[in-house]
């Protein structure tokens, strides 16, 4: 699992028929100060009712996504599975949800 | 699952029987800014997407579980064609 930054969503007509009525969020990889940005954004599946700005846990294997997201035989590669409420680190705190400013 | 723009088709004639009827596009994986992320890749198509469409696409085992034959020899195809997606400020924060 990866810690990511959701930055939005993504919004589809034309689609496989497994992914009707699921959400799609854009998320950033960050580091564990939940700032920095790792490598390139992608989308994944949200399982958990993420909103933008949330710290989240992405898996980006099949297997996992599909027994929280579907059955055997549905194409899903990326999902949300977690909202994370604070990081600690010896002491040194990451809060999850919103941008820095709104935390102190 | 990443994003991409669909670059156009790629057609072959000599291929494997498991690859007749699999209609293949060339498309650019890129990040939530447009910027390119990697080489161009051939991806497997089951929804008729066409050049300039800006699709979501899945590796691995779950490519081949998008086409009617879910035993396919396929590593990489696409799983939506996207109307819009979360952008960057520049782009009035929607892409597409």
């Amino acid at each position: 699992m990866i810690l990511c930054r959701v930055l939005g969503n993504s919004v589809s007509t034309v689609k496989h028929p497994c992914y009707e009525g699921h959400k799609v969020l854009v998320v950033q990889p960050v580091a564990s100060d939940g700032e920095s940005a790792l490598g390139a954004s992608f989308v994944s599946v949200d399982a958990v009712q993420a909103g933008i700005g949330d710290l989240v846990l992405c898996a980006r294997e099949g297997n996992t996504a599909r027994q929280i997201l579907g059955n055997d035989e549905d194409p899903f590669h990326s999902v949300v599975l977690a909202v994370v409420d604070m990081i600690d680190r010896g002491g040194e705190l990451t809060l999850g949800p919103g941008p820095k400013a709104e935390q102190s | 699952m990443q994003l991409a723009k669909v670059l156009g088709t790629v057609v072959a004639t000599q291929k494997h029987a498991a690859l007749e009827g699999v209609r293949l596009l060339l498309i650019q994986p890129h990040d939530h800014h447009g910027f390119p992320m990697g080489p161009a890749l051939v991806a497997a198509d089951a929804l008729q997407a066409g050049e300039g469409d800006t699709v979501e696409w899945v590796t691995g085992r779950e490519a081949a579980l998008t086409l009617p034959d879910t035993f396919t020899p396929v590593d990489v195809a696409v799983v939506t064609i996207v109307d819009h997606y979360f952008g960057d400020d520049e782009a009035g924060g929607i892409r597409q």
